[in-house]
């Protein structure tokens, strides 16, 4: 990864996942390389899609590319499919945002075939570990939902992918 | 035919490209119908996972809105199940599965494929379709060992979807699905026999989903909204 464009990564810091506000495109970990001109000019960024029908993934797309363009001439945004993204490039920050937003972040790492195990490891409210799943799938493609048996709250779930 | 006495047949991108689109729509007909509001997001997302698998793959092969779109029924190489009406939710669960054990083996097995886009939408699709898998096979545990009538609709969804599978040949497929009839409490059948009469209604029924589907891009052909 090219840390050398410090003026690019802080542009993209900034830019955040339409359905899940909190999180940057950084901290989701879809960007997977950024390469600037030697001149400054131009910019080409790497992306890799999260989920293969999520209809954020082109509003992301788009979004990376407004903003760059405030602070370049061209702008060069790739779609790379290989390797696949996985929750487990989330970063730390990422997660905690996540947690305080309400949504418990993927508790442990995408290994296949364990997915029959996947469940929350806590409560975002309350912190209870007594937790329930009401439905294997949610309101967008990363999430699942499930119910706090302690204080009865419902909270979505950021499956382990 | 015993199973093990068959060919070793994988299906080419373009039959899992054309199943994961038709079985997408098919499953889009149950949005706004499924029996709880749970069971409706379900089935819409994993319509949605379908769609993006599919996209993914007919973008590899062409122009994917010409290949969705403007190609007419008897060109698409979906299996025959995959397009096969919804009927009752039994039986819409059943074929699920049926399909979702299907796409387990072919996944896995696209993660070795020559072209970087295929290998990359497979790596994908083999975590989505975990999950679907997960999902389609608690409901027919359910079904199978569930009330009488549950048992009653999921044996007759067996009794029509069985004669379809025939055509599906990759290997995994069989004791994957049987795994799963098994933990139902359900009797598993022997291998299919190919039956001309199911696969033409299949045809039939695919022209029709096909008539819904394409129906506005070609009344409207180019526009973009």
């Amino acid at each position: 990864m090219t840390t050398a464009a410090p003026r690019a990564w802080n542009v993209l810091a900034e830019v955040m996942d339409p359905e899940i506000p909190v999180l940057s495109v950084l901290d989701l970990g879809i960007v997977r390389d950024v390469h600037e001109s030697a001149d400054g000019h131009e910019v080409r960024v790497d992306v890799t899609p999260t989920y293969s029908g999520c209809p954020a993934t082109e509003v992301i797309v788009a979004d990376i590319r407004a903003a760059l363009s405030a602070s370049y001439d061209e702008v060069d945004i790739r779609v790379r499919l290989s390797p696949a993204w996985t929750t487990d490039w989330m970063s730390q920050a990422g997660r905690d945002k996540l947690r305080e937003f309400g949504i418990t972040p993927p508790n442990g790492r995408a290994l296949l075939p364990v997915l029959g195990e996947d469940r929350p490891d806590a409560c975002p409210r309350c912190g209870s570990r007594d937790v329930e799943q009401l439905a294997g799938f949610g309101s967008t493609p990363c999430k699942a939902l499930w119910r706090c048996v302690t204080c009865r709250e419902p909270f979505d779930y950021f499956k382990v992918h | 035919m015993s199973p093990t006495s068959e060919p070793a047949a994988l299906p080419s991108v373009e039959a899992v490209a054309d199943g994961c689109l038709l079985v997408s729509h098919r499953l889009t007909e149950w949005v706004g119908n499924a029996p709880t509001m749970e069971e409706d997001v379900a089935l819409g997302n994993i319509a949605l996972d379908l769609l993006g698998q599919a996209r993914g793959l007919l973008s590899f092969l062409g122009d994917e809105d010409q290949l969705a779109y403007f190609r007419d029924a008897d060109k698409f190489a979906n299996p025959a199940i995959c397009a096969s009406p919804n009927g009752d939710f039994a039986r819409t669960m059943l074929r699920q599965v049926f399909v979702d054990c299907w796409l387990e083996q072919v996944w896995s097995t696209l993660t070795e494929h020559e072209a970087e886009v295929v290998r990359g939408v497979a790596a994908k699709a083999v975590k989505e379709n975990a999950y679907h898998r997960r999902h389609s096979r608690s409901w027919v545990l359910r079904l199978g060992d569930g009330t009488e009538e549950s048992r009653r609709r999921l044996l007759l969804a067996l009794e029509e979807l069985w004669p379809l599978t025939a055509e599906i040949t990759v290997p995994g497929w069989r004791e994957s699905v049987t795994g799963v009839l098994v933990a139902a409490t359900v009797p598993v059948p022997t291998a299919a026999s190919v039956d001309d009469s199911a696969a033409a209604a299949c045809a039939s029924a695919r022209r029709e989903l096909l008539a819904e589907m394409q129906s506005l891009a070609r009344a409207h052909p180019g526009a973009s909204w």
